[in-house]
């Protein structure tokens, strides 16, 4: 080949791997972007009097003075659009019986609106106190307060006149509908002082996390989520880490040496006073049995591997079946039946991470121990352990991360849509929310999904952050350790 | 041919031996004794190849003694035999008698953790662990039991002063032992061997891997641990051979040609073939 073909080649395919790693950064960006941004929201926003007030009520935060002062103030400022409502209302019902007849048509716009203002401002002035939580305040974010004030001022309207075409949303000045009445000004004056009668204010609401969530998720935090997949998460790592190390140093420095039938036969004695047939036939056993040792290994390697491929829905399903209904490890979903599903999910990882870990300790450590006269098992706990911890960590906190992420398994196992934090002991027995299956949830089946798209965001945003922060810790880890046995 | 000879003799010149007569004398107390390795057709397989043959030999207490041959003749194999560190290799074995101060090493009842702590062994390429110096000398005793913060440190001084070591690493104990250099790495693996007191040193070519200068310093150091322990070195160079040991057996193809006295070997050899090898016809 001409060596310009060849530079071409060389240059071409750089430039390919350049590009598919631009591509994949452009991918990510494109999908964290929007995640990170709406996420953020969740935890900044502009706060209104309303989600004071309801700090204030249900988690006894914020000054009862100052918020004081705000609702007075507020309540001035909504004066006007209360008086409006009031008037028309008292048109209806309590007028002259000619007027009544007048305004009777009014009755059903006026109470449409009546509901939109109550969305917004809370329940109006001398309504009894509702009893859904939600109900008792209007709008608590300022995004959300706009949004409710367009839906006031404009009906929104679909347009299926040409049936070629998709519907044409049309919006209808909501004032149309009250010309001539007393709440005809209600929509100028709404438009205008919306600010003073919500009082929005930025702030960084870490409760989002910490909080205990009201109404299914419409307002407070996501605690229970949050906890709970710390519970599961760190469930599935004591319980796999444990057992894929332990099969890890198996398989690396047990199961290529025939440790089983080695073992078993030096407690069979080669003595000389039995006779010269029975030895041999010790021997012939020995061999079947190094013979059955291997293959056993081998089926276990395959075993291992198989686990890996797995669909991680089965494993959910194997969990209900065989831990829960079968072994009754808890009477009903449990954190801990979870946790073991999630364990199993991840042992082969680990198993595969620590036996790459365990193979790649230099034969001259092992060499050096055996030499010093260390037996098998102290050579592995303080000689390969040690040197291979990097590894092993890494793997098992990457495993830690795909355990937090992973919604199949714990949907029939430990995932409930709502609940409350668990203590660790409960976590034995009860189920418990889950950041995977409550992201699913909320965007599927909430009631009210537009209305909580902050939570969603948030949610994932919450989640993602943690498998990140688990895998930068990972990295972090490593380099330590790495940098600390390199000397 | 004979001149060309000479020449590493007279290197061997007690001048850069010269041992502190005291401290020569302490490090002769501790030890234990100086054991006898015999050898009684002694054979070493990996799976049906026969790698050492028919290999009798007794190895003299308290000398050094070297062992010569072309790659592959089996020197290491025996070197390795000699504290089990075959047992590591699953499909060797052996047949005949290897003994150590009469006991046979291969008896099945043996225990192999007290043996490796009688015979200590220091390998091609230096390999601390990637510890600090301090528990890299500790591991040894460590493994023996020893508890004592207070024994344990006067063991590692004591290890890395015969190792010759002490005074470039003494405010670095707390040091990863993989930031020295190849030659201290090295002394430090011979302190680690002695530091649980052995009577047997086996050094399997530990300088192969080493600039001249260390080489000149481990060499020295063997010099200056004749006497107290019973030391077996392998080595490809044979002028180090006849620097550093009192005795010379040559290996060839698996089997013991010639065993003697260094000087007799190098300058009067009784077999063709040792004479072939040492003058470099082959090998």
């Amino acid at each position: 080949m001409r060596l310009s073909t060849r530079k071409l080649l060389d240059r071409s395919f750089t430039g390919v791997g350049l590009f598919s790693i631009l591509l994949m950064g452009l991918a990510l960006l494109f999908i964290l972007g929007p995640i990170f941004s709406k996420g953020v929201g969740a935890l900044v926003f502009r706060q209104t009097v309303e989600h004071r007030r309801f700090l204030l009520d249900k988690l006894q935060r914020g000054s009862p003075k100052n918020l004081a002062d705000e609702v007075r103030q507020v309540q001035e400022a909504r004066q006007p659009v209360y008086a409006d409502i009031a008037a028309l209302d008292d048109k209806i019902t309590s007028g002259p019986r000619a007027e009544r007849r007048q305004y009777r048509q009014y009755q059903e716009p006026l109470n449409e609106l009546k509901k939109l203002v109550r969305e917004l401002l809370g329940p109006l002035p001398g309504e009894s106190v509702p009893l859904i939580t939600t109900e008792q305040y209007g709008q608590t974010r300022w995004d959300r307060a706009e949004k409710k004030a367009q839906q006031i001022l404009f009906i929104e309207e679909y347009d299926y006149s040409d049936p070629t075409k998709m519907g044409v949303r049309i919006l209808k000045p909501r004032v149309e509908q009250f010309r001539g009445t007393p709440v005809e000004p209600l929509f100028d004056y709404l438009n205008q002082h919306l600010e003073e009668m919500l009082r929005p204010r930025w702030t960084f609401y870490a409760g989002f996390l910490f909080d205990m969530p009201f109404d299914s998720y419409m307002l407070g935090g996501i605690w229970p989520s949050i906890l709970g997949t710390f519970y599961l998460t760190l469930g599935a790592m004591l319980l796999a880490a444990p057992l894929g190390i332990v099969a890890a140093v198996y398989f690396v420095e047990y199961g290529d040496e025939n440790f089983l039938s080695s073992q078993l036969f030096s407690l069979i004695p080669r003595g000389k006073s039995t006779p010269e047939s029975s030895d041999s036939l010790r021997d012939r056993a020995f061999k079947i049995a190094v013979q059955a040792e291997r293959n056993m290994v081998s089926m276990l390697r395959i075993c291992v591997s198989t686990l890996a491929g797995v669909p991680s829905i089965v494993f959910g399903l194997f969990g209900l079946a065989f831990l829960i209904q079968t072994i009754h490890l808890s009477e009903t979903k449990s954190v801990l039946a979870g946790s073991a599903t999630l364990a199993l999910l991840i042992l082969p990882t680990i198993i595969r991470a620590s036996e790459e870990a365990i193979r790649s300790v230099p034969h001259s450590y092992r060499e050096a121990a055996v030499g010093l006269g260390a037996g098998k098992w102290r050579t592995i706990w303080t000689v390969i352990l040690p040197a291979a911890l990097p590894g092993i960590l890494t793997g098992t906190i990457i495993s830690m991360g795909r355990a937090a992420g992973e919604t199949a398994p714990i949907i029939f196992t430990a995932a409930v849509s709502l609940g409350t934090p668990l203590s660790p002991l409960q976590a034995l027995s009860q189920p418990t929310p889950a950041l995977p299956w409550s992201i699913y949830v909320l965007s599927t089946e909430h009631a009210a999904l537009d209305q909580i798209r902050h939570v969603q965001y948030g949610m994932v945003f919450v989640l993602i952050l943690l498998v990140l922060g688990l895998n930068f810790t990972a990295i972090l880890l490593r380099a330590r350790i790495a940098r600390k046995l390199r000397g | 041919m004979q001149a060309t000879l000479e020449q590493p003799i007279a290197m061997q010149a007690p001048v850069s031996y010269r041992v502190d007569a005291s401290s020569a004398t302490s490090v002769r107390s501790e030890s234990t004794g100086k054991a006898v390795i015999a050898a009684e057709n002694f054979f070493i397989y990996y799976g049906t190849h026969a790698a050492v043959r028919e290999v009798t030999i007794q190895i003299p207490p308290g000398k050094v003694t070297a062992i010569i041959g072309p790659s592959g003749c089996g020197k290491s194999t025996f070197l390795r035999a000699i504290n089990r560190m075959n047992d590591l290799i699953p499909s060797c074995h052996t047949a005949g008698l290897l003994s150590l101060d009469g006991v046979d090493i291969y008896a099945p009842r043996l225990d192999v953790v007290s043996l490796r702590q009688r015979v200590g062994m220091v390998f091609q390429k230096p390999n601390p662990f990637p510890k600090s110096i301090f528990d890299n000398i500790a591991y040894g005793p460590r493994l023996f039991g020893v508890r004592n913060r207070r024994v344990l440190q006067e063991i590692v001084e004591k290890s890395l002063r015969r190792a010759a070591l002490w005074d470039e690493v003494k405010d670095r104990l707390d040091a990863n032992a993989l930031g020295f250099s190849g030659g201290q790495q090295q002394r430090l693996c011979i302190a680690r061997a002695l530091a649980v007191n052995p009577e047997v040193l086996l050094m399997d070519e530990p300088a192969s891997a080493l600039d001249p200068r260390s080489t000149a310093r481990i060499e020295d150091l063997i010099g200056e641990l004749r006497g107290a322990y019973t030391i077996v070195i392998v080595t490809h160079n044979m002028q180090q051979a006849a620097r550093v040991s009192d005795h010379t057996a040559f290996f060839y193809e698996g089997e013991l040609v010639e065993f003697g006295a260094t000087r007799k070997l190098f300058t009067k050899p009784e077999k063709k073939a040792t004479e072939d090898y040492i003058t470099g016809r082959f090998g």
